[in-house]
């Protein structure tokens, strides 16, 4: 079923949302919702470019070639998911160089989780179990966002989110059947991420004022506190698999509700974090800038270079 | 509503990973035997030169992850350093197999000291600027893809393999640093300048590619026969790019040693102390 053309086309936008069909660049849409899907985009899009640094840090020091190759593998796809995220973005009259400066100046935001350290290799299976196991939670939803070209550029995200994560539950199930030393680094690193993981569904549902009018637009499909749950309940058994311990001694199964019961997240460190002062910040946004600057004599040599191309090509078609 | 992989993960056996996990050797299925007429201490010793190449290529190129000038290129030199580290993995495996010790490609690129490997110099030497890096990886690309075509026609059948899968590859590499060697030569006046020092700073090391070690001459391609073909490509290249030929003598050895009889720079031990660190820091771990 599509939705006929209207001659209001606020009209046609409703309609276009109440059927659950997808809004194109070229359709009409309000300015908040613009406005919206620009920074949820962005934000994906810079979440992904960031994401690169904390695994990043372990390629050349991968213990083997092989667990080498995925890693450097993956980071490249988080490079790949940015670029046509920041494509996605451009669909809505934004440009990328905008939105780099507005990454580089902290302007607008990323993830928070990517302001913690990786201090082990241990990190990097975590952080694929995890972070991109809640990345996955978050961003299948997004598949059926109401704006097209997000909805499209999801679908082969999240199977390439898939993929790393099932690596790195792969890489950590590997070294828990290894030495001791490696079962201890799997635990300490699932103590550092796992509160960090459950941060990444945002505020709760209570605090998160954007919540009713996404959902309304079917941008967003469920709230914050649902995913969360959700998260926490398919984690459990995989970490009992696993045989490491996730460090909440709340963390029990309520019959009655159906769920894991869980203890309270410090939203206090959230806080502190988002506002800048997480264990990273600085340092992500001031290595991305530096590489941004330290490029920008190669962008402008490349601009140069085809201005004179298409000016040599003008020449000889006289 | 939730229907996502995430939840995949608590199935039983091996089919929940997609692709399965057993890639424990890059050589699985095929015949390793070394074949009549080849010597299998010549052939081990070649692969460990070709494979170190590539594997200490990569390293500087998995550096620059994060670090490139556009997301293109981080997409690209990524690609190029994941290519280089499979065929170093391939060569590795292929060594361990063919000099009879046993060793796999973790063995040998892990737990070898700097003496041990045969790697050219030029493939180690520390990343500098863009215009460094896609000189260097324009002169690696040209130099190892004129020896591939060559190699394609080894005498040892998984050499030959090796090589004809490195040729497609090569071929991609060095047109990705042509075409940056003539957009920045041939770009702004700082960036023909900036192209012009890379140049003159890799060349000091091109000389050592084409000086043939006896292992070389025997099992390989003698490098010395595919200097007239490296000049043309480079010639053809730096016109394109507006840069003139650069006028760099070449490096000598260490008492007429160099990378492949594993005497390397200053900046070899600390690559390797890097590369190696976490596997020597866990000997009994498996991966």
């Amino acid at each position: 079923m599509t939705v006929e053309p209207m001659a209001e086309p606020r009209d046609h936008f409703e309609a276009t949302i109440a059927a659950d069909q997808r809004i194109e660049p070229r359709d009409w849409m309000p300015e908040g919702y613009r406005k919206t899907m620009v920074r949820q985009i962005a934000q994906h899009a810079h979440s992904e470019i960031i994401g690169m640094q904390p695994e990043g840090n372990w390629i050349t020091r991968a213990p083997s070639l092989r667990r080498k190759a995925i890693l450097l593998a993956k980071v490249q796809d988080e490079a790949g998911h940015g670029l046509y995220l920041y494509s996605a973005a451009e669909t809505l009259g934004v440009d990328r160089s905008d939105l780099v400066e507005k990454l580089i100046t902290g302007r607008q935001k990323y993830s928070s989780i990517f302001n913690y350290p990786t201090l082990s290799f241990a990190d990097v299976g975590v952080i694929g179990w995890l972070v991109d196991g809640a990345a996955i939670c978050n961003q299948v939803p997004l598949c059926r966002s109401s704006y097209g070209p997000y909805a499209r550029a999801m679908i082969r995200i999240c199977k390439e989110e898939s993929f790393h994560q099932r690596q790195g539950y792969e890489l950590l199930m590997t070294m828990m059947s290894g030495t001791q030393a490696q079962r201890d680094m799997v635990q300490d690193a699932t103590n550092r991420w796992w509160w960090p993981s459950l941060m990444m569904f945002g505020p709760p549902d209570e605090e998160s004022p954007n919540t009713a009018q996404s959902m309304a637009w079917k941008i967003k499909r469920h709230t914050n506190d649902e995913l969360r749950q959700r998260f926490v309940d398919m984690t459990v058994p995989q970490a009992d698999k696993l045989g490491v311990t996730l460090p909440d001694p709340d963390l029990r199964w309520n019959a009655e509700r159906g769920h894991y019961d869980f203890g309270a997240v410090d939203w206090s460190e959230f806080k502190r974090v988002i506002a800048g002062d997480g264990p990273c910040n600085a340092e992500r946004i001031a290595h991305r800038r530096r590489a941004h600057e330290d490029g920008a004599w190669v962008r402008a040599a490349a601009s140069a270079h085809a201005a004179k191309r298409a000016e040599r090509v003008k020449e000889a078609a006289r | 509503m939730f229907d996502n992989a995430y939840e995949a993960l608590n199935a039983e056996g091996d089919t929940r990973w997609a692709f399965g996990t057993g890639f424990a050797d890059p050589l699985s299925g095929m015949d390793t035997a070394v074949p009549a007429g080849v010597d299998a201490a010549d052939l081990a010793a070649y692969c460990l030169m070709l494979g170190d190449d590539a594997l200490i290529m990569s390293h500087r190129l998995q550096q620059w992850c994060t670090c490139a000038p556009e997301l293109e290129d981080e997409v690209a030199l990524a690609n190029i350093g994941l290519d280089l580290l499979g065929q170093a993995r391939l060569l590795l495996a292929r060594a361990g197999k063919a000099d009879g010790s046993g060793r796999g490609e973790d063995e040998l690129a892990f737990f070898r000291s700097d003496r041990e490997f045969r790697n050219v110099r030029l493939a180690e030497v520390t990343n500098g600027d863009f215009a460094f890096c896609v000189a260097r990886l324009l002169v690696f690309a040209t130099w190892r893809l004129a020896l591939m075509q060559r190699l394609v026609d080894s005498d040892d059948p998984v050499l030959a393999a090796i090589a004809a899968k490195a040729v497609k590859e090569l071929a991609y590499h060095r047109d990705y640093a042509a075409r940056w060697v003539v957009r920045l030569g041939d770009g702004t006046e700082l960036s023909h300048a900036r192209m012009r020092n890379g140049l003159d700073a890799v060349w000091s090391y091109v000389e050592e590619l084409f000086a043939a070690h006896p292992v070389e001459r025997r099992v390989g391609v003698d490098p010395s026969t595919v200097r007239a073909e490296f000049d043309g490509v480079l010639t053809e290249v730096l016109a394109a790019a507006t840069l003139s030929r650069p006028e760099v003598d070449g490096l000598a050895g260490v008492s007429g040693h160099s990378g492949r009889d594993g005497v390397h720079t200053e900046a070899m031990g600390y690559l390797l102390a890097e590369l190696q660190s976490v596997a020597r820091a866990h000997q009994d771990a498996t991966w």
